[in-house]
């Protein structure tokens, strides 16, 4: 069988993901970043400068509300209607997937009241151990209301 | 709050490091709800059982959160330039964590000073449940 004949056989009985999706962008989230939700994330995540939680600290402190912290735009993702939308699109079992890597780049804070934008693709896909391990990478960039680009987010998932 | 003192940090000089848990359920459940993340794979046992695991695991991005308190504790965080992580093993109920960041690499580039922190986070057996690496602005 030749490669892209075998290619899309392998594609269809999802033997191999179909790399031709890289690079589908998804439709924009818009987020409403609100202070119950910055309080509860703080609290979920044991922080414990009240900074996170306490807006008068946080005003007294410069910051126009609640600061918040360093991993809160994983909600944002799971704010739409289909979270795993682009796992729909691979054909992909989220019985068999495990997050295996994040990263973010960090441009400027984000506050409580804030409008968050996300735009998000799947920025690649490969596999290691002769295909037994497949990975995707998904990039999401976020803006907020003043279209400023503030954070810079990649995660990888393994399918197993 | 004191911060850590990153403008005498030298390579190989430690954090101070972040005990957590036990990990327990109801961690779990309360991450479940403020991240949105509602894969019952982190809170229903019956669905971990049925796709083979003996319990629900825990979200790899509350370990990544508890972890960012290393960072959040040590300096303000717009010095926070960089977080990346990786998962390298399952974390279960009952695990105790130990959250760590050591000095790699110091440097100075066109923006400034920056520092190079690497992280890890390891169970009471010392099993790696995450590594990674930080880029700190030195102000």
């Amino acid at each position: 069988m030749k490669w892209p004949k075998l290619k899309k056989f392998l594609v269809q009985f999802n033997l191999m993901l179909n790399r031709s999706l890289i690079n589908k962008t998804y439709p924009p989230i818009i987020f409403d970043v609100g202070k119950q939700r910055v309080k509860f994330f703080s609290k979920a995540t044991g922080q414990t400068d009240p900074i996170y939680f306490d807006e008068k600290v946080a005003k007294e402190k410069g910051f126009p509300s609640l600061l918040v912290p360093p991993t809160f735009l994983t909600t944002v993702g799971h704010e739409q209607k289909n979270p795993y939308q682009y796992l729909k699109d691979l054909s992909i079992d989220m019985k068999n997937v495990l997050h295996a890597g994040q990263s973010y780049t960090y441009h400027h804070l984000i506050f409580a009241g804030d409008k968050i934008t996300m735009e998000s693709k799947i920025k690649d896909m490969y596999d290691k151990k002769n295909g037994r391990l497949q990975f995707v990478e998904f990039e999401s960039l976020f803006f907020n209301q003043n279209k400023k680009l503030i954070v810079e987010s990649l995660s990888t998932l393994v399918i197993r | 709050m004191q911060f850590w003192d990153y403008k005498s940090a030298k390579i190989g000089e430690n954090l101070p490091e972040l005990i957590i848990g036990p990990i327990s359920r109801t961690d779990l459940a309360l991450y479940a709800s403020a991240s949105g993340d509602h894969n019952p794979l982190h809170i229903d046992t019956d669905y971990a059982n049925q796709i083979g695991l003996p319990d629900v695991i825990a979200h790899g991005m509350l370990i990544m959160g508890y972890l960012g308190r290393v960072l959040t504790n040590s300096t303000n965080q717009n010095q926070i330039l960089e977080y990346n992580v990786q998962f390298s093993s399952i974390t279960n109920i009952g695990d105790k964590l130990t959250c760590s960041a050591t000095v790699k690499k110091i440097y100075t580039n066109g923006s400034g000073k920056n520092l190079k922190l690497e992280l890890s986070v390891k169970n009471q057996y010392d099993d790696l449940k995450l590594k990674g690496h930080s880029l700190i602005k030195i102000l």
